[in-house]
């Protein structure tokens, strides 16, 4: 029905699942998140934005080291990424805690002074 | 796994995924947006069992959808009166947002789409997930350091985060 170069492309473009299929999800993920830091005023909106780049990131990370390098180094910063991250919320929440406590708002465009 | 399974759990996740995020962005309710980052989480997650990263896909469910989630939905309900508040920004910032994420996309996906990838290949792709025996080893051995590092800065952060949030006087 079709010409055998159209099932060629379907196996190795669409069905054999390689590193440009990840990194290409990755780079959607990363200006998703990019995007959302960028238009949410919600400070919480921002920190989720953030979570998206670094879950873009580490995607990377893991698509390279299967693969690419084909080692564990890939896993392991992956892990690290995880923990910086969950240590950045940490912060970042206390943080927009004694934001919300000094300016009875979360809107970052009302944090725009050092101090009051 | 073979290829069509791979294919199928590759395109399953990853829409699951990027649908979850694109809801995030779109959504002006910041309950909405912490609930799909869960969907997020939870498609990179089954993405790393698909990548043959079985103990990462544990860790990215335990500490990112266990924990960080959990903490920002607590920052949700702890900095707004009503869950639902909303801020909109302008329909000008909005639009320039737009342009500078799709010229990003597409600029990053030229420039991945032009690198010859295969020239770097490994010959074997990891098929059999490492154990996870072999990822403690790995940190305690060759990552010393960086995870010596790692528990500093928890404890930091642990202590900054306190002192940060504790209660006013």
């Amino acid at each position: 029905m079709f010409p055998d170069e159209f099932y060629d492309f379907l196996l190795d473009g669409v069905l054999t699942i390689g590193l440009t299929h990840y990194l290409i999800l990755s780079v959607l993920l990363f200006s998703l998140g990019i995007l959302c830091m960028v238009t949410k005023r919600n400070a919480i909106g921002i920190l989720i934005g953030v979570e998206l780049v670094l879950n873009a990131a580490s995607i990377n990370f893991v698509a390279f080291s299967k693969y690419q390098t084909g080692g564990l180094d890939g896993h392991i910063v992956a892990l690290f990424i995880i923990l910086l991250a969950a240590a950045e919320a940490a912060i970042a929440i206390a943080i927009f805690m004694n934001f919300y406590n000094t300016l009875r708002t979360i809107d970052v465009d009302r944090g725009d002074e050092l101090r009051l | 796994m073979d290829v069509f399974e791979q294919a199928l759990g590759f395109y399953l996740f990853a829409a699951v995924a990027l649908f979850s995020a694109i809801g995030i962005v779109v959504t002006k309710n910041i309950v909405r947006a912490a609930v799909l980052l869960l969907g997020t989480l939870g498609g990179v997650a089954c993405l790393y069992f698909v990548l043959s990263a079985n103990f990462l896909a544990a860790i990215q469910l335990i500490v990112y959808a266990g924990g960080t989630l959990i903490l920002i939905v607590f920052g949700v309900m702890l900095t707004s009166k009503s869950p639902f508040v909303v801020f909109t920004p302008s329909r000008v910032q909005i639009g320039i947002a737009v342009v500078i994420a799709v010229v990003l996309a597409t600029s990053l996906c030229t420039l991945l789409l032009q690198v010859d990838w295969s020239a770097t290949a490994t010959d074997q792709p990891i098929v059999q997930s490492p154990q996870v025996k072999v990822v403690g080893e790995s940190l305690l051995q060759q990552y010393l350091v960086p995870f010596e590092v790692a528990s500093v800065l928890l404890l930091v952060v642990m202590i900054g985060a306190a002192y940060l949030a504790r209660p006013e006087n």
